[in-house]
């Protein structure tokens, strides 16, 4: 059953000048799984009028958390709110990540990570990460993701970490040949990336991907979150936001 | 003792006068999952063609400040799907079915019109008079008055459950578009769908959405839904359903007391799921605040 809730903000921490770490008191218990999101209403005012939708990043005990980028109002709103104040958040919706039978392989880009986190937490000691971002301070929760994953592969576009240039390059290189299922997340440029490595070496791997629109209700009855797969529309809130990466019109 | 909430909207009685507004509230199954839908007034159907829509490319909607923007693009199942898996499910909830219905010219209007006189568990139709087709001159029967009177005339001629004509707020003189389509045999007017509006991102010199032009809802149309109830309320007898921004019972009570017979809620759906649950209750407790018995004693109160 899906839920409204009011959560006290117990953490609200920038991480970067941009992503922060928000935490919220869970009081009834609350169930959800790797991929979901909630809707996040910033406060009670109509300005701005929408909920946010934000993956769940943590989901442990009595706290619940969000990783997030500040991009425009709304998430600056949220970026800014204290400690004890209340948020009205709703979910859990949409489509989880199929659950992992093995080992599985990750690909993160950027704020991506805030998706498969959570993915990477239920499966410890089963992952092989590849994340990526544009410089190494903007890798974030490297200790813990070392200790959770078989193995993590940082690439930087600056240079410094591990590897130099995009992730799906690092991917490429060290992760095909791993042949396991792919849980992927990040910018489109990522996912129009990794399909391709997939095409150019036929691969049958199975790989999911989150996307993210900018939607309304959240449950699918508006249809505005709706994007192109190869059944025609779909909506990123209910049939998503995970999808099987080839049904994706990229 | 409990105020009597009940009105008359038409041929139907509505056991308080909120209802949810078409495309705000999908096909019912989607909320039911967090309030009991036999608590509304009525539930008003996703705009419904006789074919399934798959409606305008994304991306679709677009916040403004106390609005949002949306160019949907009238993305429904169609009319056999509605009825074989929705409408059942439907059926079980104790309030009423009022589907809104549109067509690609005045001939599927008729025909849709016809069928669903003819479905069971449809109490009433609520015709949206925007019309999506770009080359048929239907497209305008919503803004000149000449098509909209034929319009309603035909369609009245094909059903006799009650017949509410949701209108556009893009003309020139609402009151003579409601009186038209009282004069034409309408039951009932939806005042007002959603306001043309558009916002441009000034890095690629683009409309945000797919689509250039969307339709503007949310508290930000709010009082501009106001008056044209009251302006409307003011020269015809019909019933008038008074949509716009409406959130709280107080915004729900504004249009009441100008005139509106019941009131939709609409993108408030979006913000908190149990929006026009709250809204019931918040009627309800403030006719019991004001002593009024019957909340047709509040209808079209307004003093000049």
């Amino acid at each position: 059953m899906n839920k409204i809730n009011k959560l006290k903000i117990i953490k609200n921490q920038a991480l970067t000048d941009e992503i922060h770490l928000l935490s919220l008191k869970v009081s009834d218990p609350l169930e959800a799984k790797p991929g979901q999101f909630f809707l996040l209403k910033m406060n009670e005012r109509y300005d701005p009028l929408l909920g946010r939708p934000l993956s769940i990043f943590d989901l442990e005990g009595d706290k619940i958390s969000f990783l997030f980028r500040v991009k425009g109002k709304g998430t600056k709103i949220l970026s800014k709110l204290s400690l004890g104040e209340e948020i009205q958040i709703t979910g859990p919706f949409g489509r989880w990540y199929p659950f992992p039978q093995g080992e599985f392989a990750v690909i993160a880009g950027g704020i991506g990570i805030a998706s498969v986190f959570y993915l990477i937490k239920k499966f410890p000691e089963r992952a092989y990460l590849f994340y990526g971002a544009r410089n190494l301070s903007e890798i974030l929760f490297y200790e813990e993701l070392k200790n959770l994953c078989k193995e993590v592969f940082i690439s930087t576009e600056c240079g410094r970490g591990e590897y130099k240039g995009v992730v799906t390059e690092t991917f490429r290189e060290k992760g095909l040949k791993l042949n396991l299922p792919i849980y992927a997340c990040g910018p489109m440029i990522m996912i129009k990336e990794l399909r391709k490595i997939l095409e150019e070496n036929q691969s049958n791997l199975q790989c999911f991907v989150a996307v993210e629109e900018r939607m309304a209700c959240g449950l699918g009855a508006c249809l505005g979150c709706v994007i192109e797969t190869t059944e025609g529309f779909k909506r990123v809130c209910t049939e998503g936001p995970v999808f099987k990466i080839d049904e994706l019109k990229l | 003792m409990k105020p009597n909430t009940e009105v008359k909207v038409g041929k139907l009685i509505l056991k308080n006068p909120v209802v949810t507004a078409s495309g705000t509230f999908g096909y019912g199954l989607e909320y039911s999952q967090f309030f009991d839908l036999s608590l509304l007034g009525a539930i008003v159907i996703k705009g419904l063609s006789i074919n399934p829509k798959e409606g305008n490319p994304p991306p679709r909607i677009y916040e403004t400040p106390c609005g949002m923007l949306n160019s949907i693009g009238l993305q429904n199942i169609g009319y056999s799907y509605f009825v074989k898996e929705k409408l059942p499910f439907l059926k079980r909830f104790d309030t009423k079915i009022i589907v809104n219905f549109f067509g690609e010219n005045l001939r599927e209007y008729i025909e849709l019109a016809e069928r669903l006189n003819d479905t069971d568990g449809v109490h009433a139709l609520e015709m949206n008079v925007s019309c999506p087709n770009k080359n048929s001159h239907w497209r305008k029967m919503g803004l000149i008055p000449e098509l909209l009177k034929e319009a309603v005339r035909e369609v009245r001629k094909v059903t006799d459950k009650t017949l509410i004509i949701k209108l556009s707020p893009q003309v020139t003189d609402i009151a003579e578009m409601a009186k038209i389509c009282e004069d034409e045999g309408a039951d009932a007017i939806s005042l007002i769908n959603t306001v043309p509006a558009m916002v441009i991102d000034i890095k690629t010199r683009r409309s945000v959405i797919g689509n250039p032009v969307g339709g503007l809802s949310g508290p930000a149309i709010r009082p501009i839904a106001l008056r044209m109830v009251w302006e409307a309320s003011k020269v015809v007898q019909i019933p008038i359903i008074g949509i716009g921004g409406i959130i709280t019972a107080e915004d729900a009570l504004q249009f009441l007391i100008a005139g509106a017979k019941a009131v939709a809620v609409g993108t408030a759906n979006f913000i908190n799921p149990l929006s026009a649950m709250e809204v019931i209750k918040g009627i309800e407790n403030f006719l019991i605040t004001e002593g009024i018995k019957d909340i047709n004693d509040l209808i079209g109160t307004v003093t000049d």
